[in-house]
């Protein structure tokens, strides 16, 4: 058992099963276009880029495993291009909030057009220091400078590594 | 407003070359012919210069080799001589330009970490840069400008300073920061701009508004040792996006520019009103506006996390 953990006894969630988005686009004849569009964009989002995928930092479970992230975590608004990104660290005082936050930006990222303005935030009420830790997230020269650090660099590309169950 | 109605930015041909975001633009004060030196995320800055034979601009000089991180910020000196490059890498470099070519002849070491921001006070006899290290510091230009020594390390900031800027016409340095609380907007402040008379300045942040403050310029001029701003209005509802960059104009006309791609042009007071609205001006983030020095031209320059350095036109419809 490592020691010096945040949080040495993480709750481990089971998770729901994955929709397969195709399958889903089917059942919704009754749903508007725009519904459907915006109903898809926000499951490639959760799905398709994997951001319930990433790992968590300290722990050999994904984000969504431990319920930091959920589907109610993403939200999308297409037309304009927005997303906005919701977390829950597990604990209050969970000094990893950062690196999970920067994690999720970073694959968003890698994953979405160009055009998309994504903001990040601790869900209000579930960290000490959620203001200053979702402020750094927003800042855009803090992201930047932060991903020039080589070591924070390889700590985001594992959390963002593929694991192979 | 008979203004608002025809007035428009035309957008005159891409400057492209940067492979990454650029973060700043900056005219040079005195060429006659127009030049533009603008910096980027992949640690160059580009010199740009216009043909005005093809009516095109082109990247005259690439500056590479010299800093090891993103180049934050640039300024080129009063004199139009010297170019001076804010990085990451923590440290300032300053570029001489001979003939043709740009030769890197100092570099200023000091800061802790990331230099955000650089700016020459309006005889150019000394620097101002400002860190992630929350101070600023204030370098004095001696002799040939080989040579810099630190004359003053700053501490107040509490936070991050994310810009310094000169008074246009004293020795008063200000700075705005990641803490927001020293002047009233509500999250960080991004940037600062004065008029050309320095008696007024707009301040912009991540607050979405744009803050104008305005000043008693003989007190300052008489000496007073603290000379006090007082807000004269914000500017809110214009913005839904974090405000990255302001600059005053000559002819009183302030730019903004904003993380929607879109750049604004307001009016100067007593109405502050919107002229114009550019969307989409940029395809990602505009990081950075600056009108040119000349009071004819009337072009404005744009910097953005597309890799675009864009020049406009500011023309009245016909």
């Amino acid at each position: 058992m490592v020691s010096g953990l945040i949080n040495e006894n993480p709750i481990v969630y089971e998770i729901k099963e994955r929709r397969d988005v195709r399958a889903y686009s089917s059942n919704t004849d009754e749903l508007s276009v725009d519904a459907i569009d915006q109903l898809e964009v926000k499951l490639n989002i959760c799905s398709a880029h994997h951001i319930r995928d990433i790992k968590d930092p300290e722990h050999p479970y994904s984000l969504e495993q431990l319920k930091v992230l959920t589907e109610d975590s993403v939200e999308v608004d297409d037309t304009k291009s927005r997303v906005r990104v919701t977390f829950t660290p597990t604990v209050e005082h969970c000094s990893m909030a950062t690196i999970i936050g920067l994690c999720v930006r970073v694959k968003l990222m890698r994953s979405l057009p160009s055009r998309y303005k994504i903001d990040i935030r601790v869900a209000p009420g579930t960290h000490a220091t959620e203001a200053a830790v979702t402020k750094q997230l927003n800042d855009k020269e803090r992201v930047a400078a932060a991903l020039e650090n080589p070591n924070l660099v390889e700590m985001v590309d594992e959390c963002l590594s593929p694991s192979f169950e | 407003m008979d203004l608002m109605e025809k007035l428009e930015l035309v957008e005159l041909p891409k400057l492209e070359g940067h492979t990454d975001r650029v973060w700043n633009v900056f005219w040079n004060p005195v060429s006659t012919l127009p030049i533009l030196a603008s910096c980027s995320g992949n640690n160059t800055v580009c010199i740009w210069e216009h043909n005005s034979l093809s009516h095109s601009w082109s990247c005259k000089t690439v500056l590479e080799e010299t800093h090891t991180r993103t180049v934050r910020s640039c300024a080129w000196s009063p004199s139009g001589k010297l170019l001076a490059t804010a990085s990451f890498d923590g440290t300032t470099a300053i570029w001489q330009n001979f003939g043709d070519e740009f030769e890197c002849i100092s570099n200023l070491e000091g800061h802790e970490n990331k230099v955000k921001s650089v700016s020459w006070n309006v005889a150019g006899s000394y620097l101002a840069t400002c860190s992630r290290d929350k101070s600023v510091w204030i370098w004095e230009v001696l002799g040939g400008a080989n040579e810099y020594d630190c004359a003053a390390v700053l501490n107040g900031p509490t936070q991050d300073v994310k810009m310094v800027q000169w008074h246009p016409t004293m020795n008063v340095l200000f700075s705005c920061s990641f803490d927001n609380t020293i002047n009233g907007h509500s999250s960080t402040v991004w940037a600062i701009s004065f008029n050309a008379a320095g008696d007024k300045m707009v301040t912009c942040s991540d607050d979405l508004t744009l803050k104008i403050w305005e000043t008693d310029i003989a007190m300052m001029h008489s000496g007073e040792a603290y000379a006090y701003w007082n807000h004269l209005c914000t500017l809110s509802g214009y913005h839904d996006r974090t405000i990255y960059s302001a600059h005053w104009s000559r002819d009183n006309i302030i730019a903004s520019g904003a993380g929607d791609d879109a750049i604004r042009l307001f009016a100067d007071g007593p109405s502050y009103i919107l002229l114009l609205k550019k969307e989409n001006a940029h395809d990602m983030d505009v990081n950075s506006v600056q009108w040119s020095p000349g009071e004819e031209n009337r072009l404005l320059a744009s910097a953005s996390d597309d890799g675009m350095v864009k020049i406009w036109q500011l023309a009245t419809k016909q």
